[in-house]
């Protein structure tokens, strides 16, 4: 696919000795919002993290686009247009929500501004002042997209924001989610709920022992619930 | 004459100025100390070497140049913070990741070198260094004389250590620091250029040094050991104000400061060894220091 923003290609990913990811092929094209799918310790994380620069160990060829992200610094990643909200959220406990918000240095033009930010989080606006972990997990979890808004990255990675939320949190999420695929965000999104992705999936990988197994269109869902079922183990 | 505790007053008073001078220069120590390891976590035992190089660094100044006090305030901690940079880019940055140990191991053999290779240049005894036209004599407070000059250092590491504080809490750069502290990889994953982040805290921390033995050379002279005989001094204090903790530096800093003056008037004989006493139970009874957060 050469109109793709993002290319992965044969990418292997090692954490120290141990050969995690084998041979990953991974397209995502301008304002597409592509969900990675796959059970505990599939290597979905460690996709993300390979993508980023924050894992270095990698083989193979990652553009963004067409320029190599693999020669790169772990700060000159996030310059060329990629966002990236952790699993692990990555709230900073000795900073203020308001300055949770503003860490991440702009990247490009058309980011949102702190104040349409806080009109899309009423409760971020209202804990400004809070110091960051004292927030809920929900709220976290909103903060640490939130942040990565302002920034303008064109793609943003977001590592399973649902888990462990309770399902008005998902609901919301979701919400926002729909929101950004409107403004024209392009989103890798990693999830287990697949029923929760399934509202803003246009495509879906699945993944399995470091490698990707299939990949589908987001209309195609219910046709490979067998499959799924199976890859994910539900 | 006026007596505190069957103590005369002026007497009282003279070691409070002292131990609120020496508890200066233990703040600013300390401070670099605390945001060094904050960061770094390198526990940085070049730092009464840097301090050191700073006193000499005005001496050389004034002896070799003719640049006097005023403008060494600014000079000496630019070159000895250059001078640390250099370090940090070459020998330090190679150790990030390993044991703390090595960067200890390799601050003190650096301490070394440079105390070593002063004596050699410039022999053990102290060298005097007049302070500034402008803060020569004394005024009377009323209950004591206060030479000025040592009024003004008082002052200038309080404004020093508020403005360092600030620039932590308050600005942008201060909040990559913190966030870095937290998690460093996440703040470079952020586009943070944070192998330059840490290159700039480790220069800041020895221009703090820096500074503070500028301040020092009008009253201490300025001498190959002077940096070694106080930080272990400044090494209690961060311990116990908790390594790391830049507001428990500071006031940790004059309040030992103070505490050791005190101890000088009533119980002479402990002056010395108050503050390792007080370091001693602190560890026992809140491991993490006064201000630390517990792990
Ligand atoms: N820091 C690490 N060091 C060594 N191995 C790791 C590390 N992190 C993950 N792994 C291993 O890599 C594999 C993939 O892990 P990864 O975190 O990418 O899975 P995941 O798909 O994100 O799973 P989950 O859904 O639980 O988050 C697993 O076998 C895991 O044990
Ligand atoms: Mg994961």
């Amino acid at each position: 696919m050469s109109n793709a923003l993002l290319e992965v290609r044969a990418l292997n990913a090692w954490y120290g000795e141990s050969h995690v990811l084998h041979g990953v092929d991974l397209d995502i094209r301008e304002g597409e919002t592509v969900t990675l799918l796959g059970r505990n310790g599939a290597g979905k994380t460690t996709t993300l993290r390979a993508i980023m620069g924050i894992l270095r160990r990698r083989e193979g060829a990652i553009r963004l686009r067409g320029r190599d992200l693999l020669a790169l610094p772990l700060h000159r990643v996030a310059q060329t247009g990629l966002g990236y909200v952790p699993e692990e959220r990555g709230i900073f406990a000795s900073l203020s929500v308001e300055e949770n918000l503003a860490l991440p240095p702009k990247v490009a033009d058309g980011g949102m501004s702190i104040e349409e930010i806080y009109h899309l989080f009423p409760n971020l606006y209202e804990r400004r002042h809070s110091q960051g972990t004292k927030l809920s997990g929900g709220e976290q979890q909103m903060l640490a997209i939130a942040r990565i808004l302002r920034t303008g990255a064109s793609l943003i990675l977001l590592d399973e924001p649902t888990e462990g939320l309770a399902p008005v949190i998902v609901q919301r999420i979701g919400d926002v989610l729909v929101a950004l695929k409107e403004r024209g965000m392009t989103i890798l999104l990693v999830e287990q709920n697949f029923r929760f992705a399934r509202k803003v999936a246009d495509r879906f990988y699945l993944m399995e022992d470091g490698r990707m197994v299939n990949s589908f269109p987001g209309n195609e869902l219910d046709s490979h619930m067998d499959e799924l079922h199976s890859v994910l183990g539900v | 004459m006026s007596t505190i505790f069957g103590i005369p007053a002026p007497a009282l008073y003279g070691q409070i100025l002292i131990g609120l001078i020496n508890g200066s220069f233990y703040a600013l120590l300390s401070l670099g100390l605390a945001v060094i390891f904050g960061l770094l976590r390198v526990i940085n035992f070049a730092h009464g070497a840097q301090y050191m190089l700073g006193a000499f660094a005005a001496y050389g100044l004034l002896s070799y140049a003719g640049i006097d006090y005023w403008p060494s305030l600014v000079l000496a901690p630019l070159i000895v913070g250059a001078v640390a940079m250099a370090i940090e880019r070459t020998m330090l940055s190679r150790l990030y990741g390993l044991d703390p140990l090595y960067g200890l191991l390799l601050t003190f053999g650096l301490a070394l070198i440079f105390e070593g290779a002063f004596r050699y240049w410039f022999g053990t005894s102290g060298k005097p260094y007049s302070p500034p036209a402008q803060l020569t004599g004394a005024v009377n407070l009323g209950f004591m004389f206060l030479p000025i000059y040592r009024g003004w250092v008082v002052i200038a590491s309080l404004v020093i250590c508020l403005g360092t504080w600030l620039l932590i809490e308050k600005t942008r750069l201060g909040s990559y620091l913190r966030a870095a502290t937290e998690n460093a990889t996440l703040v470079q994953a952020f586009g943070v250029n944070v192998p330059r982040l840490l290159t700039l805290t480790y220069g800041l921390g020895a221009a703090l040094a820096a500074l503070a033995g500028v301040l020092a050379a009008p009253i201490y002279q300025v001498s190959p050991l002077m940096g070694s005989n106080l930080i272990i001094i400044v090494f209690a204090v961060v311990v116990v104000g908790g390594m790391g903790s830049i507001l428990g530096a500071i006031i940790t800093g004059y309040v030992l400061g103070v505490l050791e003056g005190l101890t000088k008037v009533f119980y002479a004989e402990a002056s010395s060894i108050v503050i390792f006493v007080v370091m001693a139970i602190v560890l026992l009874v809140r491991p993490a220091g006064l201000f630390g957060r517990e792990a």
